[in-house]
């Protein structure tokens, strides 16, 4: 059992609550880590910030790094009129980013790696952005679903392949981040077990050798720290485009 | 040659700060459409790329089947829907790979390409000429 891959993914619960309605609200490791990235995000500026220091200390430099980073990312993708929305998008990049890193510790928990909760972010990110270019262009947005200067007798093709196409996003939006996660986590467990099962099959050779793959975990663990954070900014990017076309509706 | 003067008030150094951080924004947007300086910025190695078409091609084709088999058991039309949802949806899956590779983004609905490529050299600013 100890090494399943898959293992780490388990949801169980933290701490046992009473069923509401046929609904189990048990504290689960899941939710446990949402709660310690949320805290520790929000610890980190709220702290970081404290100071005010003109000459940043390093907590402040991490903070303010940070909100220039997508300060900086709203601007450039999404335009200057984005900039309402610039607390949605650091929510989410910081979120994402901090579930990232906190899995990225031995033994933790990671809840981006299922697709329910990366799923639930897309379709956050979808519905806003839909409700958005609707409020900002009623009707004039289901002018999107087909292109100007096709052919007439094309629609009810080209309609219902850029409604598809339109749905699609969120769909993809959530199995780029969750795939990227689990995938990553999964190898690095699979390599590490491959010292356990080399000292099983070969004696002591395997054992003598069982430190190479333990190497290669060690670039594999930096190499997962980089997609940790790529895949934040992917996902963050992404809702800067789609935050942009929904305001400008080409 | 400022070493003879007082050392400069907290008002200066926040103006000057100020002064500073306006063209920050400025060198950042110079730099990053030519040198791609971001890990994610288009071109982040072949395999990123193959992932992400990939996955936009799954994905609307997962759209179009499990919107076709809905509507299968909402309009009890088995296995009609299915059939045309499943096209449909290869279809959008294409499209969305076509996007991608032609370096249009994910933008939404769909634009004319000579539209597109006007906008999509130069960064936001853009957008107030197409619209």
């Amino acid at each position: 059992m100890a090494s399943d891959p898959l293992h780490q993914f388990q949801i169980n619960p933290v701490v046992e609550l009473p069923k509401i309605g046929g609904l189990d609200i048990s504290l689960t490791n899941s939710a446990a880590f949402m709660i310690a990235a949320t805290v520790l995000a929000t610890g980190l500026l709220v702290m970081g910030m404290r100071g005010r220091a003109l000459v940043p200390g390093r907590l402040q430099s991490v903070a303010e790094l940070l909100y220039e980073f997508i300060a900086g990312m709203v601007r450039e993708n999404a335009g200057a009129e984005a900039r309402k929305y610039f607390p949605f998008v650091f929510s989410i990049f910081t979120f994402i980013l901090f579930g990232n890193l906190l899995g990225m510790i031995p033994g933790a928990f990671t809840f981006t790696s299922h697709i329910i909760v990366t799923f639930a972010l897309a379709a956050v990110v979808f519905l806003f952005v839909t409700i958005l270019a609707l409020v900002k262009h009623g009707l004039h947005f289901f002018s999107f679903f087909f292109p100007a200067g096709a052919p007439i007798a094309l629609a009810p093709l080209i309609i219902p392949i850029e409604i598809i196409s339109y749905l699609s996003r969120p769909v993809s939006l959530s199995i780029r981040l969750f795939a990227n996660m689990m995938a990553g986590h999964t190898m690095l467990k699979v390599f590490a077990g491959f010292t356990v099962s080399m000292g099983a099959a070969m004696g002591a050779a395997g054992y003598a050798f069982g430190f190479v793959p333990v190497l290669l975990n060690v670039a594999l663990v930096g190499f997962e720290i980089l997609v940790a954070f790529m895949q934040a900014y992917v996902f963050t990017i992404l809702t800067c485009i789609y935050i942009r076309d929904a305001i400008e509706l080409h | 040659m400022t070493e003879d003067r007082p050392p400069p008030s907290l008002d200066e150094i926040e103006a000057r700060l100020r002064e500073a951080n306006r063209g920050v924004p400025l060198a950042r947007n110079d730099r990053d459409p030519a040198g791609g300086g971001d890990p994610d910025g288009g071109q982040r190695g072949a395999l990123g790329f193959a992932f992400r078409v990939g996955v936009d091609l799954v994905a609307a084709l997962a759209v179009g089947v499990g919107g076709g088999m809905l509507l299968d058991r909402w309009l009890g039309t088995a296995p009609w829907g299915l059939i045309v949802m499943f096209f449909l949806g290869a279809g959008a899956g294409v499209v969305n790979v076509y996007r991608t590779v032609n370096g249009l983004g994910y933008a939404v609905g769909y634009v004319q390409p000579e539209a597109r490529e006007d906008g999509k050299s130069k960064a936001p600013p853009s957008g107030d000429e197409r619209r």
